[in-house]
């Protein structure tokens, strides 16, 4: 069915994309891939046990003395907490959204964090937690809480940006919720309503299943931006304070373009993409299924 | 009946109180960018005295250090090449390789589909020697030129997926009547893709606009900074100006907010069909 390209074909359809993408964005892959692995012009692992050992990255005396933790461990911390909260909030608005009278402006307004750049995202999230004008120490004021700037201590600095961002993301799940319920057959419903079977059973019995596909890319999506965290963070507390919110782009970014060390920041970036790759496979393979 | 009813306007009143507590955030920035100094103190909710003022606004498009109207108008020059260029060539892409057989298709897809994942941290050094090398450090060009090569995949996956579900009937018979593949590509082929188009180009701009990462790395000085790189030096480091930071977010937000009103079905689209099929 498809056509044998000729050389015209293919330098007119296809060369260009793969020239550019091989010089600016293959090559400098793999550039970052042996920048990785030299240290002192020799092949070495030695970049490798230096960021790993490093309390930059993993900061055991952390669970003792309180944060940093290393930017690993709050990457982990922060899909440990952001992952589930957006999955289920997303689902919820997108299931309690889908008959309210007004509900796609509604659905609009949610969505608006997703619109806005992320560097504005760091500037709210800064501003909401702040001591004198930030609305979530006024709320917290009714529960005797005394008023500060949660993004400014080492223990609170990480979880702000966390449930912060979780207001910004939850967003995109209910986005993409939405749209895979209006795929789901009203009358699927219909004959379980006529068989007798209650809102909760149909809800784990049919909505929840074929949702899954859906729920793949939603839950690829949000762990690659968890892993890809960076302009939130640059903006509201720039890894502060004393790293206790640092993250692995921004460590990447410190490492390369303020102490000019190449090599370590390689790791971190290797270790950025591996991860991103081995959490989409699941989303590639079902991709490949359905073809 | 009257019950479900009742529970109807209970439903959607909940509704509306969840999209306010959503929206809680944004109204405290546009009352922190409008009101002055004196008010904010005792808390932008505090309405007891209210006075407007669009002082925040000016002060931030004409900042002393960081003007953000010049950021304004740095963006819309690199965002729009940034657009219109990957855009044009990932459809030809798309449409090439749902079209044709050629020597390794299949490896170089699944190259494109793995790039789709990869953190902008994994090109940063290297684009950086490579622009220094070629003069286009502080150049618009060459964020350009990046900004175009990073967008290329998935471009070319999306339009891929677009032209596949499309039949190719029409096609053939062109081609039967004499037609060139570039002429049934811009005549036939593009014409039915403008939706798609659309919805590719309106996110790849949203992305271009509010990137930071890379204009972090390859701009530099202040004349050519773009309007994201000046939002976080707006800020002071002992003392917070929320008034004028306020106004230069909601200034930064208002391009893709406002993309998102005009082309909502088509961005909602985008964004569900990247990330899917």
């Amino acid at each position: 069915m498809h056509r044998k390209a000729t050389f015209t074909h293919l330098a007119i359809f296809i060369l260009p994309a793969l020239l550019l993408i091989c010089v600016f964005v293959f090559y400098p892959c793999l550039r970052t891939i042996s920048l990785s692995f030299f240290s002192e012009g020799k092949f070495s692992l030695h970049n490798y046990y230096e960021v790993l050992k490093s309390r930059d990255t993993i900061n055991l005396e952390g669970f003792s003395k309180g944060f940093p933790l290393g930017t690993l461990l709050h990457n982990l911390l922060w899909i440990t907490i952001h992952l589930p909260l957006t999955i289920f909030l997303g689902l919820f608005l997108a299931v309690y959204l889908k008959n309210v009278k007004g509900g796609s402006i509604i659905k609009s307004i949610i969505f608006l964090g997703m619109v806005m750049p992320m560097i504005t995202g760091g500037v709210l999230i800064r501003f909401i937690f702040d001591k004198n004008i930030g609305i979530v120490n006024e709320f917290l004021k009714l529960f005797g809480f005394i008023p500060k700037t949660w993004t400014a201590y080492p223990e609170t600095a990480l979880f702000s940006l966390i449930f912060g961002s979780v207001w910004l993301w939850a967003g995109f799940s209910m986005i993409l919720y939405s749209a895979g319920l209006e795929t789901i057959p009203k009358d699927l419903y219909e004959a379980a309503q006529i068989d007798g079977a209650s809102s909760m059973k149909m809800f784990f019995k049919i909505t929840i299943p074929l949702l899954k596909p859906i729920t793949i890319v939603v839950v690829t999506m949000t762990l690659l931006w968890e892993l890809k965290i960076f302009d939130i963070v640059y903006v509201a507390t720039m890894g502060g304070p004393g790293s206790a919110s640092n993250v692995l782009a921004l460590q990447m970014y410190t490492y390369a373009f303020k102490a000019l060390n190449f090599g370590k920041s390689s790791v971190v970036a290797v270790f950025l993409a591996v991860i991103a790759l081995a959490v989409s496979i699941p989303m590639a393979r079902s991709a490949g299924e359905r073809r | 009946m009257k019950i479900k009813t009742y529970k109807k306007i209970i439903h959607d009143s909940l509704a509306w109180i969840i999209a306010f507590i959503w929206i809680i955030p944004f109204l405290g920035l546009l009352m922190a960018a409008i009101r002055p100094m004196d008010e904010l103190l005792h808390g932008w909710w505090n309405l007891e005295t209210l006075n407007l003022t669009f002082k925040n606004f000016i002060g931030a498009w004409n900042h002393s250090n960081v003007p953000l109207g010049q950021g304004t108008v740095n963006s819309l020059l690199i965002a729009v090449p940034a657009t219109v260029i990957p855009v044009l060539i990932a459809t030809m892409t798309g449409y090439g390789f749902s079209r044709y057989r050629f020597p390794a298709k299949r490896s170089i897809y699944i190259l494109i589909i793995l790039m789709l994942a990869l953190p902008q941290q994994m090109i940063a050094v290297p684009i950086f020697g490579i622009m220094n090398k070629l003069g286009l450090i502080n150049n618009y060009f060459g964020l350009i030129i990046v900004h175009t090569a990073w967008g290329l995949p998935w471009i070319t996956f999306f339009m891929r997926n677009f032209f596949t579900t499309l039949p190719v009937e029409v096609e053939e018979a062109a081609r039967i009547d004499g037609a060139s593949d570039v002429r049934i590509f811009f005549n036939i082929a593009l014409p039915i893709a403008t939706p798609a188009i659309v919805s590719a180009a309106s996110l790849q701009f949203t992305m271009v606009w509010s990137d930071f990462f890379l204009a972090l790395i390859l701009m530099y000085s202040p004349e050519k900074l773009l309007a994201t790189q000046r939002i976080p030096l707006m800020r002071g480091v002992y003392f917070v100006d929320w008034g004028l930071l306020a106004a230069a977010s909601i200034l930064l937000m208002l391009v893709p907010i406002l993309v998102y009103t005009f082309l909502q079905k088509y961005y909602v689209k985008g964004m569900i069909g990247w990330s899917s099929k």
